[in-house]
């Protein structure tokens, strides 16, 4: 990989090969790696929240369902096949344990949940996920091999 | 609602009195002279925050306390190397190296401290408004800011995408250290809260 694209938060980025993609430090958000292996095209959504209930056209992609879905649609604008893509999820994390009323819930799982539910509806494989547990992670993805590297404080780094 | 000047100016009298309390608290704890200065208090979003704690990928302790009552909301204290290394080698004794080999016991102490520092702030705002309010046990985790963050405003996101940042610097004997706290009232506790200060909202 030559070089990395930053991927904010509420934010998504597309490349080529041999471009890659990071996103740092992802909690409770989701980072979503869909590539399409025949054109070597490579996108990353980083989500913080499960659904754009309120149809909230300005932030796109800080949601699941409206970010994955405009991600893969822009993915087939460049000529990407639906058929051919496939999609590596990491994140969602539970950072803290609170015991409390409704306060805090564990939007981790839930944005995780809305994650899978949305590529089902896409119709796009997902091929792999290291998702949950109570630690951050940041998320390198290689648009040449479709490799996901995920780096935590004090762990082993990891590819999947 | 959109924040203006003088709402600012309340929520950073608040965040001074508080901030007064729980220096004051840590002063006992620790056995020693703390000073400080008038806190910096700030609206700040995600990207702001981090970058004034020093990037997504600072290892930072994180201290989580809920609070509920009359009115709601979590304060996350983030706290640097630095200071943790200060309260731990007060307290303790004990030279902190690196935050991988924290102990059991460096955790609890921290989240004891924690603990009190949130009391005192929210006991002040408590006292000022004349409202109940109670906080949960705190939840503490060690990992890089930007998780810890996320993990907290998106709970709160759908409210705001402000948060109210305040940043104490203290003086103990030789050393400048500075704690950063994060006070996110969901926007109904907040419209209460300046309402109490005779705030036309």
């Amino acid at each position: 990989m030559s070089q990395e694209v930053n991927v904010g938060i509420s934010d998504m980025k597309i490349v080529t090969s041999p471009e890659g993609l990071i996103s740092y430090a992802l909690g409770s958000c989701v980072g979503i790696c869909i590539t399409d292996k025949v054109l070597k095209i490579a996108g990353m959504a980083h989500i913080m929240l499960p659904y754009n209930k309120n149809e909230d056209k300005a932030n796109i992609f800080k949601y699941a369902d409206t970010g994955i879905a405009e991600m893969v649609k822009k993915m087939e604008m460049m000529g990407c096949m639906r058929s051919r893509m496939v999609a590596k999820i990491a994140g969602g994390a539970k950072m803290f344990e609170i015991k409390s009323n409704s306060t805090i819930g564990n939007i981790g799982a839930r944005n995780v949940e809305a994650t899978r539910e949305t590529l089902q509806n896409l119709k796009v494989k997902l091929v792999a996920a290291d998702t949950g547990e109570n630690y951050g992670r940041t998320i390198i993805f290689d648009s040449n091999t479709g490799n996901l590297t995920i780096k935590s404080f004090a762990k082993n780094i990891k590819v999947i | 609602m959109e924040l203006n000047e003088i709402h600012i100016d309340i929520l950073k009298e608040i965040g001074n009195i508080g901030a007064g309390n729980a220096a004051t608290s840590l002063s006992q704890m620790l056995s020693k002279r703390i000073e400080m200065n008038v806190p910096e208090v700030s609206l700040l979003d995600y990207e702001n925050v981090i970058n004034s704690i020093g990037g997504a990928e600072n290892v930072v302790v994180g201290i989580l306390v809920s609070f509920e009552g009359e009115i709601e909301g979590v304060i996350l204290f983030l706290l640097k190397k630095e200071f943790v290394h200060m309260i731990l080698n007060s307290l303790l004794g004990t030279e902190l190296h690196g935050f991988e080999d924290i102990s059991e016991m460096e955790m609890s102490a921290l989240s004891e401290i924690g603990n009190i520092m949130v009391s005192s702030y929210v006991n002040s705002i408590s006292s000022l408004t004349n409202m109940a309010i109670d906080i949960t046990v705190p939840s503490l985790n060690i990992d890089m800011s930007g998780a810890l963050l996320d993990a907290v405003t998106a709970e709160f996101s759908e409210a705001a995408d402000k948060v109210i940042f305040i940043r104490e610097k203290y003086f103990c004997q030789e050393e400048t250290i500075y704690s950063h706290m994060l006070l996110l009232p969901s926007m109904s506790s907040l419209e209460i809260l300046l309402r109490k200060f005779g705030m036309e909202i």
